[in-house]
């Protein structure tokens, strides 16, 4: 890296380059109480959300494995979850309590929500105040993981500012660190691509298993994606078809081999480029790969997407001059450059290094201070 | 000689306009992947990061962009025409 980065060692040994106290709500019921602890309790962070009930199964699995994976998430110094009933809200706890960072659950059967906004309160404080004197320490960032993903994409995001991110997963995961892309569905038309870049004949077969699960699930409905693949923005923007929309996607894996393919949520077991199986969506997608462990997320933008994540800072990367001109408060990193051949790729790799350099050392992001906290959990069926 | 479109590799059907092109006018074109420069003069006027069609394409033919298929012309296409969902589709869907 260019700088030197502090950030916030954790029990585990992995590092964090924000220190937020999370008050997780273990189900939509919960999410009241969880917000009025974080009104009484300024500093703390809820994050409501839409789901916890009566899910089973294969969805059930992932609902655990994103909330137990967001409150173990290094950026998280400790974590309080509210949940109506105390079984699954002690599973989340017991999950995050995993990494040797505090964590507390409250229930709010046989208390109300009041009772229970109180006492979850005065253990909040207690994370507060212990958050509040954790310093930063120098780090060895190339441990840290990193993920990716574009948005409101157009011909600008294949030409310049996915181009960027590849500079950043060349370096970073040259280096020894992890970067972590997915998009499932906006592969299509250059999966053949991402395909040939895995390292082993057996991450090929559960990409491709995975790649063509997804196509047998959207022909199951009944119908295909035409009219929103690619979206209307993405067509505004001068993409015209899924393929090239795919083809500047994978920009952003620059030159690397893919060292692993995760399941949703999944945190990688070791270094490198990793695919992990997710929505195109970008709240979603950057909520996944929260819970996989990333601590800072890079993502393109042609349009102008202006997602965030309530725990992960995002780093909004643009080539498209319209969009860098009117919604500058939205872009972080300006790579319009590349399109004017003002500026090499190299360059901009450089620039991006920086950025995330100042980003862990805790710099503010464009979402950051917009106060983008979309946080959604990816449902694979209805609930029973 | 300032370009104001973009090939992404030698052999593309398209290139990418960097700036907006206006009808009639002739520009310059720069191949990311090898430098090299070619001109061509714009039937149509084409948006910033809309495509131009820098080879004659006949209904059917692949379009080309990355050096790969990004779909299938659905018109004849002349070089310097816009190129866009009008007269192009996906293989896909």
């Amino acid at each position: 890296m260019p700088q030197e980065i502090f950030a916030y060692r954790r029990e585990n040994g992995t590092f964090g380059v924000r220190n937020h106290v999370l008050i997780l709500p273990l189900d939509d019921l919960s999410n009241a109480a969880a917000e009025g602890v974080a009104k009484l309790i300024p500093g703390t962070l809820a994050i409501p959300h839409a789901y916890g009930r009566l899910q089973f199964g294969e969805d059930l699995d992932l609902f655990f494995r994103t909330l137990i994976g967001t409150g173990a998430n290094p950026n998280v110094s400790a974590c309080v979850v509210i949940g109506i009933e105390p079984n699954w809200t002690q599973r989340v706890v017991d999950g995050i309590a995993t990494t040797g960072k505090p964590a507390a659950m409250f229930s709010i059967e046989g208390a109300g929500d009041l009772r229970t906004i109180e006492r979850a309160s005065r253990t909040a404080i207690g994370f507060l105040q212990r958050a509040s004197e954790q310093r930063r320490e120098r780090v060895d960032f190339t441990k840290a993981i990193v993920s990716m993903k574009c948005g409101e994409s157009d011909t600008t995001t294949g030409l310049a500012s996915c181009p960027a991110m590849g500079q950043f997963a060349e370096r970073h995961t040259g280096a020894g660190g992890t970067v972590l892309f997915g998009e499932t569905s906006e592969l299509t038309g250059g999966e053949h691509i991402v395909a040939g870049r895995m390292a082993t004949p057996l991450l090929r077969d559960r990409f491709m298993k995975i790649f063509n699960d997804y196509v047998g699930f959207i022909e199951a409905q009944g119908v295909d994606l035409f009219g929103s693949q690619p979206t209307q923005g993405n067509i505004a923007g001068g993409l015209t078809t899924i393929e090239e929309k795919a083809l500047g996607n994978i920009q952003k894996m620059g030159k690397c081999q893919v060292a692993g393919v995760l399941e949703p949520a999944m945190p990688p077991a070791g270094p490198g480029l990793h695919f992990m199986d997710t929505s195109s969506a970008a709240a979603e997608h950057i909520t996944l790969m929260a819970a996989a462990g990333a601590v800072i997320h890079l993502f393109a933008t042609g349009q102008g997407n202006i997602i965030g994540n309530p725990i992960v800072p995002v780093i909004k990367i643009s080539g498209n001059p319209h969009t860098v001109a009117t919604m500058s408060e939205h872009i972080d990193i300006d790579v319009t450059g590349l399109l004017r051949r003002e500026i090499t790729l190299p360059q901009v790799g450089d620039v991006v290094m920086e950025s995330v350099a100042r980003t862990a050392n805790g710099r503010l992001t464009a979402a950051e201070l917009l106060g983008h906290r979309e946080f959604v959990l990816t449902k694979l069926y209805r609930s029973a | 000689m300032t370009h104001k479109f973009l090939v992404h590799a030698p052999g593309d059907s398209v290139g990418v306009a960097v700036e907006p092109i206006s009808a009639g006018e002739t520009v310059h074109g720069v191949v990311l992947e090898d430098n090299s420069t070619t001109t061509i003069t714009a039937r149509d006027g084409i948006p910033l990061g809309h495509k131009i069609a820098l080879v004659p394409l006949s209904a059917g033919d692949s379009v080309t962009k990355y050096g790969e298929s990004i779909g299938r012309a659905l018109a004849s296409i002349v070089p310097g025409q816009h190129l866009h969902v009008h007269n192009v589709k996906s293989a896909r869907w």
